[in-house]
């Protein structure tokens, strides 16, 4: 028996996953050659490290194909519906901080909060035959966050990257993104309307309540929690 | 649940029922543009349905509803009065942590007729309780139609009023907002600040995107005028307040209407409506002196619905959905009609039934 963690492949994020569980004496590494996606762990058995993108993690996490996962609490919330259904927070692992925001164009000196932009929305649509557009790539936070504060004749226009410099050309009015300094809104003259963020992400290790968990693979568990000062 | 052929032979029963009673037989595309339905319902309405894509098409939406499609084909060519049937699957994308179905029938049936809303509404209800009959299930109604008036004849901005009317369908929002025109709720954040400003628009901020400046100064001055206006009155906050809990029968509910009316001159057309309403029922045999009305009854989940509304429900099963819901919804073919441009108000009301919960209920009495 053995438990599957998964870890983001590569980037800042992967090394600071390893750098966390490594403060615990559980050693995560890459075998083999620069690109080959092959990993061990020492400090635990039976735990097999599954090397994966961390956008695939949470999919990964739902179809139970992994026990665990490290992956940002946006993705697990934007790409899961009904997510506390399918996994569970162990813990919080401090890194990898970043905020998902709403920002408008400074230049919208009457708009400050949720509030002011659903006037506008009315008013701009009314103005402009269309719905207010925000672009994003992350649909489910934001429409649900939206429907939650009562904002309407809104749409969300996909934007997977460059988020920042749709006001200026013209394809959208507001943008909704993940920000860690807001210097990237700042240079593209937008701000970050009040009233606090839509969500406030880290890196965080899963648990998937979709594994058939075995008792032999709940002691796996178990002694993981344990190595890593997690109490469930 | 029912299996479908079996759901299939009991929606064609209630279907020929409705044909029996003179509707016409209409069909509807399953592939629904998905702009028109974004355009009415908002973003929000692509969590509840099944957004496709097609290169050609463009996005489209399994139909989460027949009422805008039969609205539209009866706009392009139907005559008035006009009555239609239909029946077939819906899709609705259920919140996952409901588990409810997510494709299942519905059979409806739908009066566009101006001469006589009034009777009309009264007929739709009267046909659906007679066809559900052996159901014994409760009935509840609303209408929308005094809220929507309660609001227009508030003494305040007409500004206000079409803040309100806007968020009627939105509880919470419609809350805040008449908290906030009551003066009983801060202003949003930052507005204060604004509007001390003397030169409000500043003038280093350079401007980016498609809002001008002009719309700007426009709400500014709009914002002005909003912190100038006096406050909603406690007493009309009130008589809002007891139009929304009223939970009575229609007989009752009746006097009580009309002793709200005495300090609210505005609803008195709607109390008139709905009393006319009570009469065109009680003429067709229902007992309006047992006949529930819920003053907040339709304003969550049956956006547009702008006047009288209902559903019927297994009181022993409230696990599961109204086995039927319809009501008046003015607000929706006028929105429609304005799409596409003709400017025209179609009014129309009309019901749907759920065959697959009439089996499930019949297959629990025949045990």
């Amino acid at each position: 028996m053995t438990l599957k963690l998964g870890v983001p492949s590569k980037g800042r994020l992967m090394e600071k996953t390893f750098d966390w569980f490594g403060a615990s004496g559980i050693e995560l590494s890459r075998t083999g050659s620069d690109r080959e996606y092959a990993a061990a762990v020492n400090g635990i058995d039976n735990v097999e490290l599954v090397l994966l993108s961390a956008g695939e993690i949470p999919r990964e996490l739902a179809a139970g194909r992994i026990h665990m996962g490290v992956t940002g609490s946006d993705l697990v919330r934007e790409k899961l519906g009904a997510w506390d259904e399918k996994v569970i927070e162990l813990a919080p692992m401090g890194f990898g901080h970043a905020d998902l925001i709403i920002a408008v164009p400074k230049c919208w000196v009457d708009v400050n909060t949720l509030d002011d932009l659903d006037a506008v929305a009315a008013a701009f649509r009314a103005k402009h035959g269309f719905r207010l557009r925000i672009a994003t790539k992350y649909h489910r936070l934001i429409r649900d966050h939206l429907r939650d504060h009562g904002v309407a004749d809104y749409q969300l226009v996909d934007s997977q990257g460059a988020t920042e410099g749709t006001v200026k050309n013209e394809t959208a009015e507001a943008v909704a993104d993940i920000t860690s300094t807001g210097e990237t809104l700042r240079a593209n003259h937008l701000k970050i309307l009040a009233g606090g963020p839509v969500h406030k992400s880290q890196a965080t290790l899963f648990k998937s309540r979709k594994v058939d968990w075995t008792v032999e693979d709940r002691a796996i568990l178990d002694e993981l929690c344990r190595k890593l000062h997690i109490d469930r | 649940m029912a299996d479908k052929a079996r759901v299939r032979i009991e929606a064609a029963r209630f279907l020929q029922f409705f044909e029996d009673r003179g509707a016409s037989v209409v069909e509807a595309d399953i592939l629904q543009p998905a702009e028109t339905l974004l355009d009415l319902y908002g973003e929000d309405i692509r969590a509840r349905a099944f957004v496709t894509h097609d290169p050609d098409f463009g996005e489209a939406m399994l139909r989460p509803d027949f009422t805008v499609p039969v609205v539209q084909m009866h706009m392009a060519q139907g005559a008035e009065p006009a009555r239609y049937a239909y029946m077939g699957e819906v899709f609705r994308a259920q919140d996952e942590t409901k588990h409810r179905a997510s494709e299942y029938f519905q059979v409806g049936y739908e009066v566009f007729d101006r001469a006589a809303p009034i009777e009309a509404d009264a007929e739709v209800f009267a046909l659906l309780k007679e066809v559900l009959e052996p159901l014994n299930l409760r009935a509840a109604t609303g209408d929308m139609g005094l809220l929507l008036a309660a609001v227009r004849g508030l003494g305040t901005t007409e500004r206000r009023k079409a803040a309100l009317l806007r968020h009627i369908w939105r509880p919470r929002r419609f809350r805040a907002l008449l908290d906030r025109f009551a003066g009983r709720a801060p202003l949003p954040e930052g507005r204060e600040a604004l509007l001390a400003k003397e030169e409000p628009m500043g003038r280093k901020i350079p401007q980016i995107g498609l809002r001008s400046r002009a719309e700007i100064a426009e709400r500014i001055d709009a914002l002005r005028e909003d912190a100038a206006a006096a406050p909603i009155s406690a007493q009309e906050v009130e008589l809002l307040d007891d139009l929304l809990g009223l939970r009575e029968t229609t007989a009752n509910v009746l006097e009580h209407l009309r002793d709200i009316a005495v300090d609210m001159p505005a609803i008195a057309g709607a109390v008139d409506r709905l009393e006319m309403r009570a009469e065109a029922l009680a003429r067709r045999g229902v007992d309006i002196a047992t006949l529930d009305f819920e003053g907040s009854y339709g304003r969550t989940s049956m956006e547009y619905y702008d006047g009288f509304v209902f559903g019927f429900y297994a009181e022993a099963r409230s696990d599961l959905p109204p086995v039927a819901t319809g009501g008046r919804y003015d607000a929706l073919t006028r929105v429609l009609g304005n799409q596409n441009g003709a400017r025209r108000e179609i009014p129309a009301v009309g019901g749907v039934i759920r065959p697959e919960l009439t089996l499930e209920l019949t297959g629990e009495a025949g045990q």
